[in-house]
């Protein structure tokens, strides 16, 4: 084996900027998304979706609409009644509402026609009758209201899942504490909005070959496998999976979806491929964006700072299906001890159900909200201690190679660095407090995991498999299971297999997204790409590395050691000149040997925490963000506006730095939207209908909402990551909600304890204050919630063994080992 | 995706062919200028013509020129080249500007002058798809019964978002309608009517022919926008306001609010109270309260319509500010 683990200085292209692979299709419109494809003979879907928010479905008829000319096939859930669901805790979806639907939007039929419009109209003659049920608005309703269930599973009445976790005695904690704080916040829905909106299509090879292929804008090829394989009962090995090229996924493409399996039956059924393309409006109600979350948190602190304990509840409200929820809820909890010290740590996370889109993964998946609420509170606890609060913070830094409260294995840890980066950047010492009225500067930090520890069905294979090819001209293709959905997955495999095989990223051929051709990768999702495709990729570059050297070695009659890839050639170390080209050098392999294929996979290493719930937080390497926002509020209306944002990544190391920049720069663009304007609103009283499914009143930042950014990119090189790399994608967006309303509180002195920050509550607050009241916006109780016994663990530091004291355990993402069933 | 229905398209090249076609069509027939807000509303079976009659073909009605000591415009004129137009940024700037802030600049391109006068209004119950509204069981302003911003309302309350018509009103401009029975010119504020669906008083028939803008000697202008964001978003508040002045002191205003009602709303207390004033502070004050009372913002644009009532008074006063310190 070749070794692993380079000094940087060797390094030839791993860390430079480099064009994507994929960037001049991508600018030059050649791509083909899942829309651009036609097959002949193709077929349009449609969706009919519910008018209901709740109700029960006592009879559909089909008929005119199956009558219609141009109509070819018409589905219901009678004919998909296989329910699945992306978790196996929770297979509670059908692709088409069985006997229930459960939001505005909620598919109930699908036509086959000849045309779009034709199965538009196709839609309007499918009669559909309804006994309607009470709605459930959100999460404080579901509370109020067990009845009428949305579901019939679940921790009780409308809660999916409720959490109780304590590790060490808090109560004893905050009794050592020189200062207890209780906060409230709340973090409203917003959801991903990607520019492509999802679409699939389906093409039935007739028996006996009897083969599905579906191509689908999808970030989890292999769980959609799974899915389709499920509900239409086909064996694995008759279904293909090709995940196109995704116009943007941030999460959001990331559950199987009901379109896809609609496409796949309609074409099963009329023998011909079937394409649909959702509308804006429909991408509204796949959602499964961020949970309107609800946090209560209570935290002790010494006078120098030091936390003693920290209590944490959060109320997400889920929608209408679980989705990832229940890894959601265990996520609005895992992540809060991974910046700062905190030596006892309780959890109660609890998730209901709503009639509404369901919630999901979205970029930050569960622990943007928690973030915001903790550095908010951080920021009120610096200034009641009279502390600067980037001191505070560096005063008690998560030590690197440590263990946490809750069992999650630190590995490299650069949040100091990122802190006194963007402090020295921003001028904060000279800002904070200082700046005249209506302009304000505030901090926050993040962290964000590097690839989830552990799958999301349970099970012991690898979670990334790379198939490596030489080509006698000198080429390599690189074959992997992941998905390029904008993030620069493809350019990451062109680059590691360039760097360990000496050749130019653009000699690299890679095929990706495709369960036919490529082994394995779990999806895009948890940021978990670069770090396990990256891990598998290297693996087999040095697997084919070893086999080549070796028959070079003879050829140049030199020992292995003496060898160096670079250049397209294969030379020796202390003689450049006498050496191979990279094509002789795999001719001889492949005259000596045969074809020249090799593999490599990468599995996380197992994680300390063995309790029920350790399943969600482990991961291979985190990553570290600080940000300095600067704010200009206009105290007349309360309108905030971002001139600027400092913010720092502990990348671990960057593979391509052009693409972690712009993954930083679009972190700091999502995360502004979501501290500025971004809102899943609904009409409570008018039927829970999504008040604006549009790009119009959606509100997103436009160019001129955008703040400038000045971005450093730490590098603390992870021992688990390709090089030392870790995640960039997610974590950058962590630190901009709650360092948006640091800063406001700087400039004109009232705390909104919620986001979106929007004017009106701004102003609202200014009212109070100039009022003499308390001169804060945010939510005002958190409900009474009946919590299960909770589960105890003790910290390392008190003698536990990662294991609960009494109560259950589990291991997997999701709770407990998959029972799906394998046809 | 969301697909056009089927319709008949047609392109006059005169007004009186235009004039003649929509006839023939009735009430399933539309004209058409840029398309900016009547294909969007007809994908979403908010209008759904059968017969469609572009004007843009119309040599007539694409002019811009100074004329009489006015200036007329050809309400075909895109709103990029009015915006852009050098009679119009010299003569006209706060037309030009209020071009400017409608919409994105691509929108822009195609939409035209006297599509934005006669937008459609804008309702968060209306501007939804066909199975949206379904979902609420339709609204009076389309297919259903009821107003659902205020359901005992006898009326329709959808909101004029028209960056240009409250800046016409203001200014005094005029209107020439052209129909079957001839022609007509009215003054800018005579277009409009308070009501959400019958928002114009221009019969089906006529068309919008020309716009006069107002002889450029003595008067200022200038207009304010409060939207979301910087792009994109229609107005949820626009403030025109016109005056005269006569030496040091305000021989007459105008003040006009746009997206506060179904029609450009002239607030007549906030004009007299600037009149004869030198845009002191008190009188700017006194507009400001004068056009925050009436302003009755209902839930169904972006933001919570208190605020909005609220920004009357900060952007009334911001644009009497602005006139003021242009003066000096």
């Amino acid at each position: 084996m070749g070794t692993r683990r380079k000094q940087p200085a060797a390094l030839r292209v791993v860390g430079k900027a480099i064009r994507k692979v994929d960037a001049t299709a991508k600018v030059t419109g050649v791509t083909r998304f899942a829309d651009d494809l036609f097959l002949p003979r193709m077929l349009y879907a449609k969706l009919l979706r519910s008018p209901h928010p709740h109700a029960r479905i006592t009879g559909i008829d089909i008929s005119q609409a199956r009558a219609l000319p141009g109509v070819k096939a018409v589905l219901t859930g009678r004919d998909l009644p296989i329910p699945f669901g992306i978790l196996p805790v929770s297979q509670d979806e059908h692709a088409l509402a069985l006997d229930k639907v459960r939001f505005v939007g909620d598919p109930v039929a699908g036509v086959a026609a000849a045309s779009e419009e034709i199965a538009t109209a196709a839609l309007d003659l499918i009669e559909v009758r309804y006994e309607s049920l009470r709605p459930i608005t959100d999460a404080e309703d579901a509370i109020a209201h067990p009845e009428p269930r949305i579901h019939d599973y679940g921790d009780g009445g409308n809660l999916h899942k409720l959490v109780n976790l304590e590790f060490g005695d808090v109560a004893e904690g905050f009794a050592a504490a020189d200062l207890v704080r209780e906060d409230l916040l709340f973090f409203e829905g917003s959801t991903h909005l990607p520019m492509e909106q999802h679409a699939a299509v389906a093409d039935w090879s007739p028996l006996p070959d009897g083969k599905l292929t579906l191509w689908s804008s999808t970030q989890t090829p292999h769980y959609v496998h799974r899915a389709l394989a499920k509900v239409l009962e086909l064996a694995p090995a008759k279904i293909r999976v090709v995940a196109t090229p995704n116009g943007g996924g941030f999460g959001g493409k990331s559950d199987p979806f009901s379109h896809e399996i609609v496409v796949a039956k309609l074409a099963m059924l009329t023998g011909r491929p079937v394409k649909i393309t959702l509308t804006r409006e429909e991408v509204f109600y796949c959602h499964r964006g961020r949970h309107p979350t609800l946090m209560w948190v209570k935290t002790g602190v010494k006078k120098d700072g030091a936390i003693t304990a920290m209590h944490f509840k959060s109320l997400l409200d889920g929608g209408g299906y679980g989705s990832y929820g229940v890894a959601s809820t265990y996520y609005t909890g895992a992540l809060q001890t991974v910046t700062y010290h905190v030596p006892r740590y309780k959890f109660q996370g609890a998730r209901a159900f709503t009639n509404k889109p369901p919630c999901g993964p979205k970029r930050g998946h569960g622990t943007p909200q928690p973030r915001f609420a903790l550095e908010v509170q951080l920021d009120k606890i610096a200034e009641q201690l009279g502390m600067d609060p980037a001191e505070l913070r560096l005063k008690h830094l998560v030590p690197a190679n440590s263990l946490t409260a809750n069992w999650l294995k630190i590995g490299s840890m650069g949040l100091g660095e990122c802190i006194r980066k963007v402090v020295d950047g921003s001028g904060w010492k000279e800002k904070f407090r200082k700046l005249p009225p209506g302009q304000g500067i505030g901090l926050a930090c993040s962290s964000y995991i590097t690839g989830a520890g552990l799958p999301i069905y349970w099970n012991p294979l690898p979670h990334s498999g790379v198939q490596l090819k030489c080509d006698r001209g000198g080429g390599v293709t690189v074959f992997c299971g992941s998905t390029e959905i904008g993030q620069g997955s493809d350019s990451i495999l062109a680059v590691l297999a360039a760097e360990v095989l000496g050749l130019d990223p653009f000699d690299i051929a890679v095929v990706t997204g495709d369960t036919d051709l490529t082994p394995v990768d779990l999806g895009s999702y948890s940021s978990r790409v670069t770090l396990m495709t990256g891990n598998a990729c290297i693996q087999a570059a040095e697997r084919a590395r070893d086999v080549i050297a070796s028959h070079a070695a003879r050829k140049l009659d030199l020992p292995v050691e003496r060898l160096a890839f670079a250049d397209r050639r294969v030379f020796d170390v202390a003689d450049p000149a006498h050496g191979l080209a990279f094509a002789e050098a795999v001719q001889l392999a492949e005259a000596a040997e045969g074809t020249i294929g090799t593999v490599g996979s990468y599995t996380p290493a197992p994680s300390p925490g063995k309790y029920r719930g350790a399943g969600v937080g482990p991961s291979p390497a985190y990553s570290y963000s600080a940000c300095v926002a600067r704010v200009d509020v206009d105290p007349a209306s309360g309108i905030v506006r971002v001139p600027r944002v400092w913010i720092a990544h502990d990348v671990g190391r960057s593979i391509n730095a052009a693409t972690v920049m712009g993954q930083i720069e679009g972190s700091v663009y999502m995360g502004l939207g979501e501290a500025l304007m971004e809102e899943m609103a609904y009409r409570g009283n008018r039927n829970v209908v999504h008040k604006i499914p549009s790009l119009l009143e959606y509100k997103s930042p436009t160019t001129l909402e955008m703040c400038d950014i000045v971005t450093y990119v730490v590098e603390d090189p992870d021992p688990n990551g390709p090089f030392g790399a870790k995640e960039c994608g997610q974590g950058p967006l962590l630190p901009l909600p709650p360092a948006v309303a640091n800063a406001v509180y700087d400039a004109v002195g009232v705390r909104i304890d919620e986001v979106p920050i929007t004017p009106e509550k701004v102003f609202k607050a200014l009212r109070r204050k100039e009022k003499g009241e308390e001169p804060r916006f945010g939510p005002t109780q958190f409900p009474d919630i009946a919590w299960p016994e909770p589960t105890r663990v003790a910290p390392p530091w008190e003698g536990g063994d990662g294991r609960a004291v009494e109560a259950g355990q589990g291991r997997s993402m999701a709770d407990e080992p998959a029972r799906a069933r394998r046809r | 995706m969301l697909r056009l229905p089927s319709f008949t398209y047609l392109q006059p090249s005169t007004l009186a062919e235009a004039v003649r076609m929509k006839a023939d069509a009735g009430p399933e027939g539309s004209y058409v200028a840029g398309g900016t807000d009547l294909y969007p509303n007809m994908k979403r079976r908010q209008q759904e013509p059968r017969v469609v009659v572009s004007l843009m073909g119309i040599r007539e009605l694409r002019g811009c020129e100074m004329r009489d000591a006015g200036c007329l415009v050809g309400p075909c004129i895109t709103l990029t080249d009015l915006c852009t137009h050098p009679t119009i940024r010299q003569h006209y700037d706060t037309v030009a500007h209020a071009a400017e802030l409608v919409s994105t600049p691509l929108l822009r391109n195609m939409g035209t002058l006297g599509g934005n006068l006669c937008l459609d209004t804008r309702c968060n119950y209306y501007d939804q798809t066909y199975e949206w509204r379904k979902a609420i069981d339709f609204c009076m302003k389309k297919d259903g019964h009821i107003c659902w911003v205020a359901p005992s309302s006898p009326r329709c309350w959808a909101v004029s978002s028209s960056d240009v018509a409250p800046v016409m009103v203001a200014l005094g401009a005029e209107f020439r309608l052209v129909g079957p029975n001839g022609e007509r010119v009215v003054p800018a504020a005579r277009l409009y009517a308070n009501d959400g669906i019958n928002y114009l008083t221009k019969q089906p028939d006529e068309i919008l022919a020309a716009v006069r803008l107002p002889a450029t000697d003595g008067w200022d202008a200038t207009y304010h926008k409060l939207r979301r964001r910087g792009s994109f978003d229609f107005p949820v508040l626009g403030v025109a306001v016109w005056l005269r002045w006569d030496g040091r002191y305000v021989a007459a205003a105008r003040v006009v609010l746009g997206g506060v009602g179904s029609r450009p709303q002239e607030v007549a207390e906030a004009g007299a109270a600037l009149t004869g004033t030198d845009l002191s502070d008190e009188s700017i004050g006194a507009a400001a309260e004068a056009a925050y009372r009436p302003a009755k913002p209902l839930d169904n644009t972006d933001f919570d319509l208190s605020w909005r009532k609220q920004m009357t008074r900060v952007y009334v006063k911001a644009a009497l500010d602005e006139l003021r310190a242009r003066r000096r």
